[in-house]
């Protein structure tokens, strides 16, 4: 006897798990057919909502290209000795080569005025104007980069202060100090960007606590009845728990879509510019991982919202 | 099954509405609760329903003392509970299988004794064949016994009705005051708050009647 109501107890909680789950994917699948019951107030939230996850997402990305490009400088000591005028070609070369065989430089380049100038034809869009110039104003320019050892500033400062002393040299720039500036600018965009994407991350909240709230508001009737029957709030708030999932979900992915897009439309200027510069520099995407980040942050912030305004909210609706 | 103890419910602005109120209710008995609009019916049931808390006394419904319940235990002993209203209460954009359902899906039956219960309900009501109505596509009748049959469906102890034949014309309102007398036999307790004298008095079960909150007929 006893056995037998044990037996029956199990499978009634078996049942009861079963129902639960059941109850989930009815939830899961009831709160998006009801969102596309409503398309365009629910088209209107997702936008709304896609927006300032975009936003968020533009400016991280914009910043993650440039860090990728500040990265990418960020290896080299780079100098630019530029000669003086009157240095010819030839000597300019011999010079180049006595510089090779120094131990503290790992490679040099030698620009010469007429290279420089061919370059800057084809790039700059003033080929036809430079044509008209009598002579050629640029000068032959060596390009150093220091063996890696010289990574200190002073040992950069000391070479740097030897080759001013030249006398062939006009006057030497280091690429690095403009790196080191653009890097400060950047680490405060960073800082900027969790700024916007926490604030942005606020506005998700907010925004889709106020269309659940809007929605039970709707739909107080359902509430009230559920209560009478003896519906508990967790159940109650299911539902609506998954529709603010589904709208951070939906907008999470349309977000990704807007700024996938908008990607594609600067990609092929972005690919112009850095062929002026000539680098290599491929503009980022948002990597998978990031976009299941996107996903999962979205519906995160959007359940969150909803779960905060249900939580004050259920208790003051009361059946009267 | 039900036993009020010296109950009295203070309203902050309306004043008293139930003045140290005792009576009992047992098991598979049927009671009728009336008075005039504002006598306090509605408080009584309320209080029973844990819509409302009392401010004095004690209401033990099966052996249990709900007064200070926690809102945490409130779902799970409405469920021991059905509830009817003089205004149905369904959900229109459901249908009346899914109405009916309601209660079996807030406690989490299976699918199969969902749809088995409901049909037996739906069946006590005579509203088989009907389940995939709409409500508003029936008649005041039928959807009071829609309510009625949602309020049967999780075979509640105690049952009660707030005014359940109050759109109804006598036909109909014997009908269900029929079938409320037939629950009553298989052992559930019934309450009904009316001002229908007369059929009250035609049915010939025990009134409870209350006057400005006092009980004054029991």
């Amino acid at each position: 006897m006893k056995q037998t109501h044990r037996k029956h107890s199990r499978q009634r909680l078996v049942e009861i798990f079963h129902a639960y789950l059941l109850n989930h994917a009815h939830g899961l699948f009831s709160s998006l057919g009801r969102l596309s019951r409503t398309p365009f107030t629910s088209a209107m939230t997702i936008l709304v909502l896609s927006v300032a996850i975009s936003l968020a997402g533009c400016f991280y990305i914009v910043v993650a290209n440039i860090q990728q490009l500040t990265g990418n400088l960020q290896a080299s000591n780079q100098m630019s000795l530029f000669l003086k005028e009157h240095i010819n070609e030839s000597v300019a070369q011999k010079m180049a080569d006595q510089l090779a065989r120094n131990d503290n430089i790992e490679s040099i380049k030698f620009i010469s005025k007429k290279q420089a100038m061919d370059e800057f034809k084809a790039n700059s869009g003033f080929g036809d104007a430079l044509n008209a110039l009598e002579g050629n104003p640029l000068p032959n320019v060596i390009q150093i980069l220091p063996k890696g050892v010289l990574d200190s500033r002073e040992a950069l400062d000391t070479l740097m202060a030897d080759f001013k002393k030249m006398p062939e040299v006009e006057f030497v720039q280091v690429d690095m100090q403009w790196v080191e500036r653009l890097q400060a600018i950047m680490r405060i965009a960073s800082r900027g960007v969790t700024l916007v994407g926490v604030l942005l991350g606020f506005a998700v909240t907010f925004i889709t606590g106020n269309t659940i709230r809007l929605e039970l508001h709707n739909r107080q009737d359902e509430v009230v009845i559920s209560k009478l029957v003896g519906a508990t709030h967790a159940f109650i708030q299911r539902p609506f728990l998954y529709t603010g999932f589904w709208l951070g979900f939906i907008a999470g992915f349309s977000a990704w879509l807007i700024i996938t897009i908008m990607l594609l439309i600067v990609e092929s200027p972005v690919e112009k510019l850095s062929s002026l510069y000539h680098s290599s520099f491929e503009l980022l995407y948002l990597s998978f991982s990031e976009f299941i980040l996107l996903l999962m942050m979205a519906s995160c912030l959007a359940v969150l919202g909803s779960w905060a305004v249900l939580h004050y909210q259920l208790r003051q609706i009361k059946p009267q | 099954m039900l036993t009020f103890e010296h109950v009295c419910k203070r309203y902050p602005d309306a004043g008293d509405a139930l003045v140290d109120v005792s009576f009992g209710l047992s098991r598979g008995e049927m009671a009728f609760l009336t008075g005039r609009s504002g006598a306090g019916k509605s408080t009584l049931l309320k209080l029973i329903a844990m819509m409302e808390q009392c401010s004095r006394g004690n209401i033990l419904l099966d052996g249990r003392n709900i007064t200070r319940i926690s809102e945490r235990k409130i779902p799970y002993l409405r469920r021991n509970l059905g509830l009817i209203f003089q205004d149905y209460k369904l959900l229109n954009d459901r249908t009346v299988f899914d109405n009916v359902a309601l209660p079996l899906i807030v406690s989490g039956f299976s699918h199969q004794d969902i749809s088995r219960r409901v049909r037996a309900s739906l069946d006590k009501v005579s509203l088989l064949g009907k389940e995939r109505k709409y409500p508003l596509a029936l008649s005041g009748g039928e959807q009071q016994r829609v309510g009625i049959a949602r309020a049967i469906v999780n075979k509640p102890k105690l049952i009660l009705a707030d005014e359940p034949t109050g759109n109804l014309d006598p036909e109909l309102s014997a009908e269900v005051m029929n079938m409320f007398e037939q629950f009553m036999q298989v052992g559930v307790t019934v309450l009904i708050a009316t001002h229908d004298l007369e059929l009250v008095n035609r049915l010939g079960h025990r009134v409870l009647t209350l006057d400005k909150g006092r009980l004054i007929v029991s």
